[in-house]
């Protein structure tokens, strides 16, 4: 599903947000790049949401690069939903 | 062995020392004399000024090993530490113990010399900027030493910090030793924290770019404690000194806080009529400081003092009848600098008058309320001021412990959250300031109050303030964030937390790398 | 009726604005996808608001959401947000009553089953839009208010905004009006200088004097001083319980005019001290047992 993606961007480095980039990846599966000001405490929660949420949405080879700045999990969601909207990415409705 | 709230201290700490735990914020009566430095004798027609920091070292034989002292009045416009430092580095001297009241971004240097085995030591109240985050990966291999500020002049006064030679960074002085704060051109009123180290050092040596006939006038310092003068091109830099000052929180959040936190000194009955007050640095302390403010005019309330940490929102109130006098014991703008100089009620105090425990009563002990910031906050209200959640060094007692322990009304204020990482935890990673003296924490989601206080929790719950117990309120927190992963910490012991008292309240161990 | 007192702004592209929305204790939070957000960031912010809505606990502020204009990302905010149950909509530049029927219509289709019915504050700030207040008002059983857009107004007629604000006078009697006449509540015009308090207070005072019942917010500074003048002062009050006490008097004399200070009390005046006294038990500003 995710072969014909783009690269999109969405969210930013304001305190309380997160910046995404997604991109089509040659590899299988969903690969995340995380830098978080929060990283001990909160990494891989993050990662999980990042990783749970694209897969909700039944996408794969998909390249994710994420800059945290503390954002809660529902923005995390919403970020990367934006960001794969923007990349062309057909998403499930019902879970949106 | 655990101490008294529950810390892992180790009995012994090398570099440190044997370990007396702490048991409570009153539970160490001291059992000493104060130290008594040398007594001397300078014989008519001796010169004390000196042409060099160079030939000061020479004269009195500085060598390696020795204490050197400083105080932190210049906050990060100081030039004297470093010209001092890099004078010693030149003549090879090493393994020097720095007692430095505060370490500020412009201390950069100690980095090198620590490196270079010219310190092998390091004993301070605060510590922020590179060479903090430089401590926290492990560049010293003994503890630095954290004390509170009435700590230090307590350890000063009783021997256990033993200073050799204290360099005293003097705005203005005369040929003969006399120092004030308050004239020149890098004037930075209170010399609080020089005092102690002027008292008990055994060398004192004051280094000024403002030299004046003799003798000066007025005088903090006296001549009678001074070994040498030296003249410097520039002791600091005047922009520098003021640079600390924090403005009043714009962010809406933060002010929500700040009423609140007024609301709750309102509502413990304690303005009235003579209300003495002191407020942290940070934006939502100073920004209760505004809130109060408008309670006294509103109220015609004038109060005894403001104590602290004095800027030019303190001055301002003193100038307008709210408060009669000011007891300062350091200045962080050019308005404090001006009122020090020229007001009779704002009055310079020692650290030791300020805050040191163990004398017949010291400045806290009659303050009402205090308002103080905290980087993390646990459920038995410890709190900690010397690390972020990420482990790494930041900060430090200050006043903080001392203020928390002599106030009546000792309110925390903090942000529940902040950039998610809840600041209540089940333990802080590095306790600072026991539970014991703390009252009141109050975050924009609700107010906890320490359950020793169940008096002041039920008068704030019946003037319909959101009284939350701590527990829940860390619930609330974590609801919104997840909980947070525990940062995993090594054996190394890099800081020693010494309580006011001499006692141990904590450590802090050097962080593994996270990943 | 809801109280409405304080509706707060919170700009809809901004985490960490809509995180903390309800800690400041406004009656109703206002999530914008409209003014706050530009146009390239409308699809972030709907996303970001429809989180907020299902996982940001906003307390006891009501949620409402101005969406964009119908004729734009209107309809799409409208299928996105709805399914998130917030209180109500705010519907910008609502012209007529077709307006609100058409919005009424694409709400009832994203509504789903068993979720209470989303509440329409329609937002009038065109000339147009005042001039079809009455009907605004009374075109849905949806609609519980009308605020006024002030800013947007002034523009529409080619006058100049002012703090003196008289350019605005005929407008704002003409929506409590509109309000009152369909039984809804009348919502003032922000107050934009966020650091004058005491212009704040004043324009508030007048808001309050003409019969508004609330006043939109743009900075959470605003919400203590909209409260402080909406809640009935202790004369208010006090004045409040002397009506009653009169008219239980008369009843207990078997007389059938009640008088208080020589003045006649009849049914406007029992209604407005029923109200405050109403208003006092919500609030929980009173100690005394009030009586009825």
């Amino acid at each position: 599903m995710g072969n014909t993606l783009n690269t999109a961007q969405a969210g930013t480095l304001e305190s309380g947000d997160i910046m995404l980039i997604v991109a089509p990846a040659s590899a299988a599966g969903i690969t995340i790049e995380l830098e978080s000001i929060v990283f001990p405490q909160y990494g891989q929660a993050i990662m999980e949401v990042l990783q749970k949420t694209v897969e909700q949405h039944g996408l794969t080879g998909i390249y994710i690069k994420a800059i945290d700045r503390g954002a809660l999990d529902c923005t995390i969601k919403a970020r990367v939903l934006t960001a794969l909207a923007r990349a062309g990415a057909v998403l499930k409705e019902e879970l949106l | 062995m655990l101490n008294s709230i529950g810390r892992e201290i180790p009995d012994f700490i090398p570099g440190y020392g044997p370990v007396k735990p702490f048991a409570g914020a009153f539970s160490f009566p001291p059992d000493c004399q104060r130290q008594a430095p040398k007594v001397k004798m300078t014989v008519p027609g001796e010169i004390k000024l000196v042409t060099s920091l160079e030939e000061v070292f020479k004269k009195i034989a500085i060598t390696d090993g020795m204490t050197l002292s400083f105080h932190h009045h210049f906050r990060n416009g100081d030039g004297v530490v470093n010209q001092v430092l890099a004078v010693a580095a030149k003549l090879g001297i090493r393994n020097l113990k720095i007692a430095l009241s505060s370490v500020f971004p412009v201390h950069e240097p100690l980095i090198d010399h620590i490196k270079s085995g010219v310190i092998t030591a390091l004993d301070t109240n605060y510590l922020s900027g590179p060479v903090a985050q430089a401590i926290s990966q492990g560049i010293l291999d003994t503890p630095v030493v954290l004390r509170t500020h009435g700590g230090r002049a307590r350890a000063i006064e009783c021997g256990q910090l033993k200073i050799d030679v204290a360099f005293i960074a003097a705005p203005a002085a005369d040929d003969y030793g006399n120092i004030n704060g308050i004239q020149g051109p890098t004037a930075c009123g209170s010399l609080g924290y020089a005092f102690a180290d002027a008292e008990y050092a055994d060398h004192v040596v004051a280094v000024t770019d403002y030299l004046v006939e003799y003798p000066l006038s007025p005088v903090s310092i006296s001549q009678t404690r001074v070994d040498y003068v030296v003249k410097v091109a520039t002791v600091g830099d005047p922009k520098g000194i003021v640079s600390g000052t924090t403005r009043v929180t714009k962010d809406p959040v933060g002010l929500k806080i700040a009423a609140t936190a007024a609301n709750v000194i309102q509502a413990s009955g304690l303005l009235k009529q003579g209300f003495s007050f002191q407020t942290g640095a940070g934006g939502a302390s100073l920004a209760t400081a505004h809130f109060v403010r408008q309670m006294m005019d509103k109220a015609g309330i004038t109060g005894s003092f403001a104590l602290g940490g004095i800027t030019g929102f303190m001055v301002e109130m003193l100038e307008k009848g709210l408060f009669k006098n000011i007891i300062d014991v350091q200045g962080f703008d050019s308005e404090a600098i001006r009122s020090i100089a020229t007001n009779p009620n704002h009055i310079e105090v020692s650290a030791n008058v300020y805050a040191s425990p163990f004398n017949a009563g010291c400045v806290v002990n009659k303050l009402d309320a205090v308002i103080l910031g905290a980087t993390e906050i646990d459920t038995d209200f410890h709190v900690n001021v010397v690390t972020g959640s990420d482990g790494v060094i930041m900060g430090g007692s200050g006043g903080h412990s001392d203020a928390a322990a002599g106030a009546k009304l000792t309110i925390v204020v903090a942000n529940l959250l902040r950039s998610r990482l809840p600041v209540i935890m089940d333990a802080v990673l590095t306790a600072t300031t026991p539970g014991e003296t703390i009252d009141v924490l109050v975050t924009e989601r609700g107010i906890a109050v320490n359950p020793k206080r169940s008096d002041l929790a039920a008068i704030l719950a019946a003037a319909g303030l959101p009284v939350v117990n701590i527990h829940e309120l860390k619930q609330i927190a974590e609801k919104i964030a997840g909980k947070p992963q525990p940062i995993k910490l090594s054996e190394k012991i890099i800081a020693v937390v010494e309580y006011r008292d001499g006692t141990i309240i904590d450590v802090v161990r050097q962080r593994m790398a996270q990943e | 009726m809801k109280l409405r007192r304080s509706l707060l702004f919170i700009p809809g592209n901004n985490p960490s604005m809509l995180q903390n929305g309800g800690v400041f204790g406004a009656d109703s939070v206002i999530l914008d996808l409209e003014d706050a957000v530009s146009p390239n960031e409308k699809d972030a912010a709907r996303l970001l608001v429809a989180h907020a809505l299902r996982h940001v606990d906003y307390g006891t502020s009501e949620t409402v959401v101005r969406i964009n204009g119908l004729d734009s990302f209107g309809s799409e905010d409208i299928r996105r947000i709805v399914p998130c149950e917030p209180g109500a909509l705010l519907v910008p530049k609502v012209q007529c009553a077709e307006d609100i029927h058409t919005a009424v219509a694409k709400i009832a289709q994203a509504e789903r089953r068993e979720q209470k019915k989303v509440k329409i504050i329609a937002l009038i700030e065109t000339p147009r839009g005042l001039a079809e207040c009455h009907a605004i008002a009374r075109a849905d059983e949806r609609v519980v208010a009308l605020a006024f857009g002030a800013e947007d107004y002034t523009a529409g007629i080619g006058a100049q905004r002012t703090k003196e604000s008289i350019e605005i006078s005929t407008a704002r009697m003409l929506l409590v009006n509109a309000a009152a006449a369909a039984e809804i509540q009348a919502i003032d015009t922000p107050y934009t200088d966020a650091g004058d308090d005491l212009g704040m207070e004043t324009d508030t005072t007048m808001a309050k004097q003409l019969g508004f019942k609330g006043k939109l917010a743009i900075n959470p500074r605003q919400i203590d001083i909209i409260h402080s003048v909406f809640n009935p002062s202790q004369q208010e009050i006090a004045w409040a319980h002397q009506v009653i006490q009169a008219i239980r008097q008369a009843e207990a004399e078997g007389s059938g005019v009640a008088s208080l200070q020589g003045k006649m009390v009849d049914a406007p005046i029992v209604n407005r001290a029923e109200r405050i006294i109403k208003l006092t038990q919500v609030l929980g500003l009173s100690q005394e047992v009030v009586p009825c």
